[in-house]
């Protein structure tokens, strides 16, 4: 056992060990936000460090998040089958919609622009359905009556917390999956040039589909679990332009191209708005987003690899 | 004028003239988008946001410095403009040599800057210029004064701009750099200078969206999202940089919102555009005009 694999292994039962010392519920509560928003960021971040900008993120977590609670409150179906329909769902739609997208070499501006119409359409239909859905008003997966565990619900955060730890842990391990696959040299060489890709023997439009449903997959679960944890759902918090761009600016910042960076980028944006609210109340609504614009323009203005990429690259030149 | 929704309800045929209504103001946020793009390769995904600044504008001099209509327009459209010029000068230039995705990313930084800042500025509060232009009764039918007129000066902004870009010295520059962007530095046009120009020019044309915007909706930070992505999907759709098919776009969508909305919501309207979209995609990926491969 080398050095490295104690080091990970310290780091992973002192997380795991943090919610029975600690049992604060307010730090936990932004502890277990930071998970989830973190995994929604890995997601995005798997196919956003290959150059598939989507903007359509928002759309898939929105789907994950009310298919889930939809099927609960009108169909009474469990969360543990509700969420992997969902899954289905948004994995069909990110097939639906991506597929011309490649097979037609819609890149750049016109793939950012056409997954931008996709989460304006799942926006949409959230309000446009507002018998169902609640509308703009948002939603709530009611209380359950029975067995927490069939209704996923928990009112105990330490339980949460290591729901979300998990999921957070399986979405790392998926980024080193994929950054250890034959299939991210694939698509390095098609974020490079596509033709010539192609030429080497690269089914461009299998591999940029087979990383388009994984990210989508993994937004929709990030949705769920975030509907499912704050029992409370509107087209504002979980799906549109805005998470989209959230989902972006967080990666960004964090650092597109390292497997911990969207962590490091949830991070600094939760703590960021919580700091904002706490120190200025009210009076803060509008600074957070105001300062994470300034900042995601001045990043990728001056450090385009985010904090944590930046510090690793200098960290490791000096060796 | 009546609330939006009642116009819509009456007659097949007054909302098929409503949409071609509608679809001159679309119309004239597609050219701005489609200009930027065209020119300068950047997609302004904060662009529906200037709109909103105009709006803005546009209500601060109506209802707080007390000045007509006719005064406070031409100044909400040399402020947008600048806001374009600005906007160029500090994000987009110097992120013209990276990849093309960040210069969007940047833009959509500018977004939430945008949007912030209308927040903490004005509240989130819903506001109008209470200015209440009558509704025009022709036969059965009814427009609204303040849908015609935006169709009108739309019309007339765009028929200047056509002659801007075919007459004058600039606006041939301007075209020519939209079809090779590396020999004209080469045959001595500054292109700083022509790239400043054009992000004015389709700053102004936002700042004209936004007054005649105005007229017909409630400003509040968040109304950019409401016609931002229709804005979007009208470039796409037309072939990004294509002001023909993007003109052609605006009425096509403009129709499917205002007849969709004719039968349903008009939420319906807008999920009915967004899915007419994405099967366009499957059938002219590059655009309506586009000549297939």
């Amino acid at each position: 056992m080398n050095q490295r694999t104690i080091v990970y292994a310290v780091i992973g039962l002192a997380l795991v060990a943090l919610p029975f010392v600690y049992r604060d519920p307010y730090p936990l509560h932004i502890l277990i936000l930071i998970l989830i928003w973190s995994f929604a960021y890995t997601s995005w971040s798997m196919m956003g460090r290959f150059g598939l900008v989507s903007l359509g993120h928002g759309g898939f977590m929105g789907i994950g998040a009310y298919v889930t609670a939809l099927l609960w409150n009108h169909l009474g179906v469990s969360p543990w089958i509700g969420i992997p329909i969902a899954l289905v769902c948004a994995g069909a739609l990110a097939l639906v919609v991506a597929y011309p997208c490649f097979r037609f070499r819609i890149t750049g501006h016109y793939f950012v622009l056409v997954t931008l119409a996709l989460s304006g359409i799942v926006l949409q239909v959230i309000t446009a359905t507002r018998d169902y859905t609640g509308g703009s008003l948002g939603y709530t997966p009611e209380r359950t009556k029975g067995n927490h565990i069939v209704a996923l619900q928990f009112d105990d955060k330490t339980t949460w917390y290591l729901i979300a730890l998990g999921v957070w842990a399986a979405g790392i391990v998926i980024w080193h999956l994929v950054d250890r696959s034959m299939a991210r040299y694939a698509l390095e060489a098609i974020s490079e040039d596509e033709d010539a890709a192609a030429a080497a023997g690269v089914n461009v439009t299998f591999e940029k589909l087979r990383i388009t449903v994984i990210s989508a997959l993994m937004t929709a679960l990030a949705g769920a679990l975030y509907c499912q944890y704050q029992m409370f759902i509107s087209p504002d918090t979980v799906s549109g332009i805005a998470v989209s761009l959230q989902m972006v600016f967080a990666v960004v910042v964090g650092g597109i191209y390292v497997a911990l960076g969207p962590t490091v980028g949830a991070i600094i944006t939760i703590a960021l708005a919580e700091g904002l609210r706490i120190g200025f109340g009210t009076k803060a609504v509008g600074w957070d987003n105001l300062v994470y614009g300034v900042l995601l323009v001045l990043f990728i203005i001056f450090l385009p690899k985010g904090i944590l990429g930046s510090l690793i690259e200098r960290l490791t030149a000096k060796r | 004028m009546d609330s939006f929704l009642e116009i819509f309800d009456i007659f097949l045929l007054e909302a098929m003239i409503n949409g071609i209504l509608l679809g001159g103001v679309l119309a004239l946020l597609a050219l701005g988008l489609n200009l930027i793009f065209g020119v300068i390769d950047v997609t302004w995904i904060c662009y529906a946001e200037l709109v909103m600044i105009g709006m803005y504008g546009m209500y601060w001099i109506v209802q707080y410095y007390h000045q007509p209509y006719w005064v406070a327009a031409p100044v909400a459209i040399a402020l947008v403009a600048a806001l374009g010029a600005l906007l160029h000068f500090l994000v987009i230039e110097p992120l013209l040599s990276g990849p093309p995705i960040n210069q969007l990313l940047a833009t959509g930084g500018v977004l939430f800057v945008l949007q912030s800042f209308a927040t903490v500025a004005f509240g989130i509060d819903f506001r109008n210029l209470g200015i209440r232009l009558p509704v025009l009764a022709f036969g059965e039918m009814h427009f609204s004064y303040s849908r015609l007129l935006a169709f009108g000066a739309a019309a007339i902004g765009m028929i200047v701009v056509y002659f801007f870009m075919k007459r004058t010295y600039v606006g041939t520059a301007i075209r020519a750099i939209a079809q090779d962007r590396q020999i004209m530095a080469l045959m001595g046009v500054d292109t700083r200078r022509i790239y400043l120009i054009t992000s004015a020019l389709g700053g102004a044309l936002a700042g004209l969206a936004a007054c005649l915007l105005v007229l017909q909706y409630d400003v509040h930070p968040f109304v950019g999202l409401s016609f931002g992505p229709i804005t979007f999907l009208i470039c796409v759709l037309g072939g990004l940089g294509n002001f023909v098919g993007g003109f052609a776009a605006a009425f096509l969508f403009a129709e499917i919102i205002s007849l969709g909305g004719l039968f349903s919501d008009l939420e319906w309207g807008y999920v009915l555009a967004f899915a007419f979209f994405i099967l366009m995609m499957f059938i002219r990926p590059a655009g309506l005009l586009a000549r297939r491969q």
